[in-house]
């Protein structure tokens, strides 16, 4: 057989250069991510990803569990963003079955709520993170901090911290707890300030800005051949936001911008970029989080006859299609690829396509000839999450 | 342009065959092409100024069951310009013979963010991508027997001593 790329990298190393592992078991590769590493001194010549070390067969439980059973396997996927990726899985099911639009408006804005919640989240995880990698502590026990309240509430709506099966096909598991709406205002008249904290903090610290601006330059034709997507994409200057693009669920009737790298403190699509899009995105999130809590409270308000499960199907026998649902996640494009029968309650064939997955694998490609200790900005500024890198 | 400018635009440059069939009965529309021809009809499709399918969004291998014996890849483009998708599939009759694996021709020239997806096809499904520069397993272990998403799949009983259950 004619031997691999991975093959000839590996055995064209020469004898001053070194081959270094760094991971699986490393923080900075955020979860169990190995990068075998080819290096001429403190510079990185090549780097090849081996991933797989969380792979839990999401595919095959899907392909022998009913559309219900697998919600909460889809919350294992990406675990720090459960609520859009259950939310992105029940939206396919609906729409295959032809109930999407019978759903109340009410669920739709719930939904739309705790996601934009999970969203600010996950961001915050990954900003907070990223101030660990570059050497900043603070700014990760402050996003850690104002994480909790988020994790607090969703529990008290879904009864778990991280892993919500929060969303249900047709409906919600519970209504919101009474009280939910007044405390989530409260939370985001918390929070407004905190961010600006933040970004005094962290966003503009010269030492912040002198390791991640100009680094990890992602130019955005690349961007797309490696079907990146979510903030690695908006970060390179596209303004691609699915939730715009697909209109789906409750957001055509809310107001949001698509924030996008400027290059403002290097070049577009760098570090930085990647990371102030979040900064950005956690601002329009508290901003559709305001609306829905308006609408909540007002023409949308919980009733004595409202019954988030009032709609659940019996039995979800899609009709025989095919069918691709994609949604914006924290990370980027969630898709769903589901082969159906139309005769049973399990899926034929089911397809994850995880945001990280793509980002990552463009990582070789940015990473050539730059210092070790940028390659731990890069990792940090795409954001992967092991969980649904390897399903 | 729609699903049907685009059949036209096909077969006007690769001539009447390269089509083998449609599926319209769905939501999203999909045609299925001659297998040999997939990575120009996707060369073709991401550069013409009229389709400008320059995002893959996802690549999956398909195994359609024991009684058929097809094997299959489906390719869902994302058109950034025209905010336009497209669905192609190719597939192929194979007896599930250990020694020949079912192959089609690789797209990673097309779009980079097939070789990993491709990878990951052959990882769990068995599916050869002609032509790939790096085919190896992806997400399981490179000494792992067999193909688990395949519909005759029997895992191992000890993987290295380990039980497998």
């Amino acid at each position: 057989m004619e031997s691999t790329r991975y093959q000839k990298l590996i055995s064209g190393v020469e004898p001053t250069e070194m081959v270094l592992n760094m991971g699986p078991q490393h923080p900075s590769t955020h979860g169990v991510l190995r990068l075998e590493l080819i290096t001429d001194g403190e510079i990185v010549k090549e780097v090849i990803p081996h991933v797989g070390y969380l792979h839990r067969c999401f595919e095959k439980h899907a392909e022998n569990l009913t559309y219900q059973q697998t919600i909460p396997f889809v919350d294992r996927l990406d675990y720090l963003a459960s609520m859009n990726s259950s939310h992105a899985w029940v939206m396919g099911v609906e729409r295959m079955l032809g109930i999407d639009g019978d759903i109340p408006k009410r669920i739709e804005y719930i939904r739309v709520l705790v996601s934009e919640l999970n969203r600010i989240g996950s961001h915050l995880i990954a900003l907070g993170t990223y101030g660990i990698d570059i050497g900043a502590f603070t700014p990760f026990l402050w996003c850690f901090r104002d994480r909790e309240h988020i994790m607090n509430m969703l529990e008290w709506a879904s009864g778990s911290r991280m892993l919500y099966n929060y969303i249900w096909v047709g409906g919600l598991f519970y209504d919101l707890p009474v009280g939910f709406e007044e405390r989530c205002k409260e939370f985001i008249d918390y929070f407004k300030p905190k961010m600006g904290e933040l970004n005094e903090l962290l966003t503009g610290n010269e030492i912040f800005i002198s390791r991640t601006a100009n680094v990890g330059v992602l130019p955005l034709s690349t961007a797309i051949n490696y079907g990146c997507s979510g903030p690695m994409l908006r970060g390179s200057g596209l303004k691609w936001d699915l939730r715009r693009v697909d209109e789906y669920s409750a957001y055509p009737e809310l107001e949001f911008d698509i924030p996008v790298g400027k290059g403002e403190m290097g070049s577009v699509g760098d570090c930085w970029d990647r990371f102030k899009v979040r900064i950005d995105e956690i601002e329009q999130s508290v901003h559709i989080i305001s609306q829905c809590l308006e609408r909540l409270q007002t023409d949308l308000k919980r009733t004595q006859e409202f019954d988030p499960r009032a709609r659940l199907p019996k039995k979800i026998i899609p009709k025989a299609q095919d069918f691709y649902m994609r949604a914006e996640n924290p990370k980027g494009e969630l898709g769903f690829y589901f082969i159906t029968d139309g005769k049973s309650e399990i899926p034929k064939r089911v397809k994850a396509r995880g945001p990280s997955f793509c980002n990552l694998s463009v990582i070789s490609e940015i990473s050539r000839g730059i210092l070790i200790a940028d390659l731990i900005a890069i990792i940090g500024s795409v954001d992967i999450v092991l969980g649904e890198l390897d399903r | 342009m729609t699903f049907e400018e685009i059949k036209i635009l096909l077969t006007e440059k690769f001539g009447s065959d390269v089509i083998v069939g449609e599926e319209t009965e769905g939501r999203q529309p999909a045609l299925i092409i001659k297998p040999e021809a997939i990575a120009e009809v996707c060369l073709e499709l991401r550069d013409n100024e009229k389709t400008w399918f320059d995002f893959l969004a996802s690549l999956s291998g398909v195994d359609y069951g024991v009684e058929e014996n097809i094997f299959g890849v489906v390719y869902h483009l994302a058109s950034i310009p025209y905010k336009n998708s497209l669905t192609l599939k190719v597939r192929k009759y194979h007896d599930r013979s250990r020694e020949e694996l079912p192959a089609f021709p690789t797209v990673s020239e097309v779009w980079k963010t097939a070789d990993w997806h491709e990878r990951e096809a052959y990882d769990l499904l068995g599916i050869r991508f002609s032509g790939h520069p790096d085919l190896r397993r992806i997400l399981l272990p490179d000494d792992w027997e067999g193909y688990p998403l395949r519909k005759d799949y029997k895992a191992q009983e000890y993987y290295h001593g380990i039980k497998v259950d």
